[in-house]
């Protein structure tokens, strides 16, 4: 049981984030709202940026500039050691960068498209499109 | 200037999107001519690249001169040229094929549609000649993005249909991103070379499996694998002709490369084939993909749909290729991504030809569409004799490496299932032509109608229709050297008679 609860305490990252995108594909599966189910897909992409916010951060670890880098002390510094062990890792947050201008653009247009679904069809329920569909 | 052929292959369409959607607030006439210039440019440098890979085998190139695995590095071997070329040619041909259809479909967002479909092709090289992996991810969705665009501009269910792509697309991309994430996770790098060379110690991690896994149901999503196909079909009939005749052939084929880079590259055949044992599953999986594609196809009631499942089948054709884990399976399927594009291409412009001038793609307006349209059917039939798998066009020929492949691999099921696609193919393909050739009849009889006068589509749309239809024989008849030169080199040894 103890083993169940720290493996729970350790990883709850992960655990946020599944979870987080199963929210999102069940908005996307189970509502019938155009719109519902365009926040469940954004949803799902946020929970895949978190996953990787999280796996860039370290505990006790500051943000990726060199200490002391610059200024009067910068000579005596840059002689030592940098030990990376105390800044977190820069890398997944810079991609994280570029994956929500991605799910920005996704989002833009997608409600785009619902717009111009409403404009056709003057309702964003689906199953209300469906019916309309069938009748033609 | 030839060393700078994968970054020019990508920038200068990239940058004449952006002059394409300025000049085209301007003068509309301009959007062509530049994009057909830009397409050149991408083809000349694609063709440069295949010719200078036979010489030197694989090329690296290092965006902004940072070297890999920390800089974004370009890598063009047999295989990426190979995909290049057929893309670039394919997007060219259609670009000149589709100039009339655009203006008669869409004329004032003439601007738009040139910017989107340079973009697209944008992605669609970017995506085949990288060679990071997330890199492949931003290129995977200014590609499908684009593509989501392009797709809504048609009439009636568009809209809809392409916001149904945009949910499974989004999915797939996030799959795939989130299996890049587990890779870098436990290699620390995004380099796919680097990647492969880190891999081999981690094999046995749960990690790299999940990884795998999760990347390849991402790609599986965005290539209409069967039980994931739900967005293809009313995507790609709904879609104005220009774009289906230019997203059917590529989409899915750059997908089935991105699956085959990441079998071959990133993770190497020992693990798919050794340590995975997926690859009978797989093959099953492509056996249901590739009967219920032909199955479905048979009851579409009008040709755009007709084809879309034929696509689906073909899918399951490459994907079954791929993973029978034998030269002459794999083979196949790289010969298949070459040759479906191309016969693609060839039934889906002669579809466009027939919406020119018909203006429908339902069966009924096929009647006597053989005296109306003398052209654009020979380039129909060439395309279905391909599609059927009638020697000598290329077909065929990819069709006879996978079913050896099938054979030699003892996964008669999957023999079975490509003969059974074959016939039902033929008789798919078969209507079209009778009804095409021998009505009407009984109708009209006796009324002393007036014979059908031949109006052929304009001259732009029949000659790339039918250069691409003799392209489907000259392929079929190259194809020994295709595969001596270009597709033996990039199967590793480690794959098997």
């Amino acid at each position: 049981m103890s083993d169940l609860i720290s493996s729970i305490v350790d990883n709850y990252n992960y655990l946020i984030y599944v979870t987080l995108m199963m929210i999102g594909l069940y908005a996307m599966i189970a509502k019938k709202n155009l719109v519902k189910k365009i926040v469940g897909m954004n949803i799902f992409q946020t929970a895949i940026i978190l996953f990787y916010v999280s796996i860039g951060a370290k505990k006790d670890a500051t943000i990726p500039i060199i200490q002391h880098g610059h200024g009067q002390g910068a000579h005596e510094i840059t002689s030592s050691v940098i030990e990376a062990v105390e800044y977190i890792n820069p890398l997944p947050h810079v991609l994280m960068l570029t994956a929500i201008v991605v799910s920005v653009a996704t989002l833009g247009v997608a409600l785009a498209l619902a717009i111009k679904i409403y404009n056709q069809y003057e309702t964003l329920e689906e199953d209300e499109i469906l019916a309309q569909i069938r009748e033609k | 200037m030839s060393q700078h052929y994968p970054a020019l292959l990508v920038v200068i369409p990239l940058l004449s999107a952006l002059l394409i959607s300025i000049v085209g607030w301007l003068n509309k006439r301009l959007c062509f001519p530049i994009a057909v210039a830009a397409l050149s440019v991408s083809t000349y440098s694609s063709v440069g690249l295949l010719l200078k890979v036979l010489d030197e085998k694989v090329i690296h190139y290092h965006l902004g001169g940072w070297a890999p695995p920390w800089g974004i590095a370009y890598r063009v071997d047999h295989l990426s040229a190979l995909v290049l070329v057929v893309v670039s040619v394919v997007a060219l041909l259609n670009l000149i094929a589709t100039q009339k259809s655009v203006e008669q479909e869409f004329p004032e967002k003439i601007g738009a549609f040139y910017t989107l479909y340079v973009l697209f092709i944008t992605g669609l090289l970017g995506i085949v000649v990288t060679g990071d992996a997330f890199n492949l991810y931003v290129l995977l969705e200014i590609t499908s993005l684009t593509g989501y665009g392009l797709i809504a501009m048609g009439e009636d269910r568009a809209p809809l249909s392409s916001l149904n792509y945009v949910y499974m697309g989004t999915i797939g991309a996030c799959f795939y991103l989130l299996g890049i994430g587990y890779l870098y996770i436990s290699t620390g790098s995004l380099n796919m070379a680097d990647i492969s060379s880190i891999l081999p110690d981690l094999y046995d991690s749960k990690v790299v499996l999940a990884a795998f896994v999760i990347c390849m149901v991402g790609v599986c999503l965005k290539m209409a694998f069967f039980p994931l196909h739900g967005w293809l079909p009313n995507a790609y009939t709904y879609a104005p002709s220009a774009v289906s005749s230019l997203v059917a052939p590529l989409m899915t084929k750059v997908m089935i490369y991105v699956m085959i880079r990441l079998m071959l590259t990133v993770f190497t055949p020992e693990f798919i084939f050794s340590k995975l044992a997926l690859s009978n599953s797989v093959v099953w999986l492509a056996v249901i993909a590739i009967s219920m594609g032909a199955v479905l196809a048979l009851g579409a009631r009008n040709m755009k749909k007709m084809l879309s499942y034929v696509i689906i089948a073909e899918v399951g054709y490459m994907v079954g290729g791929a993973w029978l884990g034998n030269r002459a399976g794999m083979t196949g399927a790289v010969l298949h991504i070459a040759n479906d594009a191309l016969m693609t291409l060839c039934v889906f412009l002669a579809v466009g030809n027939i919406v020119y001038r018909a203006k429908g793609y339902a069966f009924e307006d096929l009647k006597g569409m053989f005296r109306k349209m003398p052209y654009t059917m020979t380039g129909l039939v060439a395309g279905a004799l391909s599609i059927i798998g009638v020697p000598p066009t290329c077909g065929f020929f990819s069709k006879w490496y996978l079913i050896s492949g099938g054979i030699q691999a003892g996964q008669y099921a999957f023999v079975a299932a490509l003969v059974f696609s074959s016939l039902i193919n033929a008789v798919l393909f078969f209507r079209i032509i009778e009804i095409g050739y021998y009505e009407p009849f009984g109708a009209d009889h006796g009324h002393g109608s007036s014979p059908i006068r031949m109006a052929e589509a304009p001259l732009t749309m029949v000659v790339p229709l039918l250069i691409v239809a003799g392209g489907l024989v000259v392929m079929g008849v190259y194809t020994g050297d295709i595969v001596t030169n270009i597709i033996e080199p990039i199967i590793p040894l480690a794959i098997g008679n």
